[in-house]
């Protein structure tokens, strides 16, 4: 099954240069990552990985009922959880999942990863299946 | 040989004790059987390991290192067991023997936990890979100790996948071990100059787990993508530890290419679809993407001055599926391309099923009768007398052609011909469908 990985760095402080600073790992800590990165591939387990620019260059689209979309800049620092980065892996199971996240070299409280598993075409009931089916005929 | 008998299956601390395993232990069995000289004892002492860690992890706590710990704990055992051997053999004249055991019991009493899981582990897994494909296992052999020491699998979890019983897996392996045990058969890498044929060795056994999971020669399932998805994990992880082999990522590119379509070649119910018939946009993007850059790195290294050999016979089987990746429907696929590969290969590896494949090939891009034409210079050939998929061709083409007769003959014999229900189905629903002999024909 496939699960992709998400890492959320903890920023400290709402201000942008908080922001900028869990952005900007030190050296060490990137080269911990490569080597981790590189264990989840010679494991023949990573499918796929990105790290994301910096929130302050996000953009969010929202969709307000009844009007057009509306597009805001960041930074967006009200929010907490803010994605740094996924890997995509394909594993057997969630235990197996867990343990690899377990595993990333993320130094005390600097980041918190999320698990999600990767939907299938069999993993939506059957009536939702055929909609799909038919939408691409 | 089975994993060991846990307190409280299931438990989430023994599902992530066993997630561990799956990680760990072609490490701990490599790193084992460099000190052991004898892959079946790692394997043993690496079980042992894994007992004690389900043991004392409960209380204890996972330790930092789990792989480090099992090949210490693992190492322990095998100096209890060389102790109490030099005590019962101690007045035998095997002194050689006895200086090495003396020699290894005094290392071992100060590296604690060590580090050397982590050191050299590349070469020590590929030591292991062709140990447990060695040419003096027979084929089923070679698979299930791929699957159980490589792959970290249980025998009840290959017992499942084969759809055999446990203990017939159980056996196989205990015997597979005994055989490299007996055999002598050395924990190390094969000479440069046996390099290539032991490779080969190896590719065979991780595109034999594929193939039985994507065309599952018995049972009711069409396709058993757990299998698919070990061997496509072997190929990776194989792909690294021999990343100048163009041959190896030739192989992951097929599998990568041919897993692309594992979603769409299954139906709603369950039953087969073919090529034609699928729906391409359920063709996994991101298997294709990897299977298209793995090919190229095939290419790139096949290509490369004094290797010059070109792609091998994965490599060309891989263009063939790059061809049906990059094309967006049936028609438009490069069957010219195809045709030609189809020649290539079988030039490499000549054999009856690649003439085969050739022909509907063939057919594609000339026509029906330029396919048939080589399918039935095929007919007489012996090695395909058997095989479903020689009649479920000339069917087909016969039926392009018209002679839906000949053709619901040819279907009805393919169906009688394979032992996977699904797949008997398909083809004798597709005889069924053939229309009946309607007045004089020429």
């Amino acid at each position: 099954m496939r699960f992709m990985m998400f890492i959320y760095p903890k920023v400290q402080g709402g201000t942008a240069a908080a922001v900028e600073q869990a952005w900007m790992p030190p050296a060490e800590a990137v080269v911990a990552m490569t080597k981790y990165n590189d264990e989840l591939s010679k494991a023949g387990v990573l499918l796929s990985l990105d790290g994301l620019h910096s929130p302050d260059k996000a953009v969010r689209i929202e969709f307000p009922s009844g009007k057009p979309p509306v597009v805001k800049d960041g930074p967006f620092t009200e929010a907490k959880e803010m994605i740094g980065g996924y890997w995509v892996i394909d594993v057997k199971s969630q235990d197996e999942a867990i343990e690899w996240a377990k595993r990333c070299p993320i130094g005390e409280g600097a980041a918190e990863i999320e698990l999600r598993q990767v939907f299938e075409m069999s993993d939506f009931p059957a009536d939702l299946q055929a909609a799909a089916r038919a939408a691409q005929k | 040989m089975t994993l060991p008998t846990r307190s409280q299956p299931g438990t989430p601390a023994n599902r992530s004790y066993e997630a561990i395993w799956r990680i760990e232990s072609a490490r701990v069995i490599a790193a084992l059987a460099r000190r052991t000289g004898d892959v079946g004892l790692a394997e043993d002492l690496a079980q042992d390991a894994f007992i004690a860690a389900l043991e004392q992890w409960p209380q204890s706590g996972v330790p930092q290192s789990p792989g480090a710990w099992l090949v210490t704990v693992g190492k322990r055992r095998w100096f209890d067991t060389l102790r109490r051997k030099g005590t019962i053999e101690g007045k035998q004249a095997d002194l050689a023997r006895q200086a090495e055991v003396r020699q290894q019991l005094a290392g071992a009493e100060f590296d604690d936990v060590d580090a050397d899981v982590d050191e050299e582990v590349g070469d020590d897994r590929l030591r292991l890979i062709f140990t447990a494909c060695h040419p003096v296992l027979p084929r089923e052999a070679r698979v299930a100790l791929t699957l159980r020491l490589v792959a970290g699998l249980t025998t009840e979890e290959i017992a499942r996948a084969y759809l055999v019983r446990e203990p017939t897996v159980a056996q196989r392996v205990v015997r597979a071990k005994r055989s490299l045990s007996e055999a002598r058969v050395p924990f190390e890498l094969p000479p440069a100059s046996q390099l290539e044929e032991r490779l080969d060795a190896v590719l065979e056994v991780v595109y034999l787990v594929f193939n039985e999971g994507y065309a599952a020669t018995a049972g009711e399932q069409w396709a058993r993508p757990e299998l698919c998805l070990e061997a496509l994990r072997l190929g990776r992880i194989i792909a690294h530890l021999l990343p100048a082999e163009p041959e190896v990522h030739g192989l992951v590119a097929l599998m990568e290419l041919q897993a692309s379509r594992l979603h769409a070649r299954l139906g709603p119910d369950g039953e087969p679809v073919l090529l034609a018939d699928q729906d391409r946009s359920r063709w996994d993007p991101l298997l294709v993407r990897r299977g298209l850059a793995a090919l190229e790195r095939a290419s790139e290294l096949a290509n490369l001055p004094g290797n010059g050999r070109g792609l091998g016979q994965y490599g060309l089987q891989a263009a063939i599926a790059a061809c049906h990746a990059r094309a967006a429907t049936l028609a438009g696929t490069d069957w010219a391309r195809i045709c030609a590969l189809y020649e290539a290969l079988a030039q490499v590896a000549p054999s009856p099923v690649v003439e085969l494949n050739r022909a509907v090939a063939l057919s594609m891009a000339y026509g029906p009768e330029a396919g048939l034409e080589v399918v039935d210079s095929l007919v007489p050939d012996p090695m395909l007398a058997n095989y479903y998929l020689l009649p479920s061709v000339r069917g087909d083409l016969l039926a392009k052609l018209g002679r839906f007769e000949e053709a619901r003959a040819d279907l009805e014999r393919a169906a009688s011909l394979t032992r996977n229900e699904r797949e008997q189905q398909l083809l004798l629903d597709r005889a069924a469908r053939m229309p009946p002999a309607a007045g004089p024909r020429n």
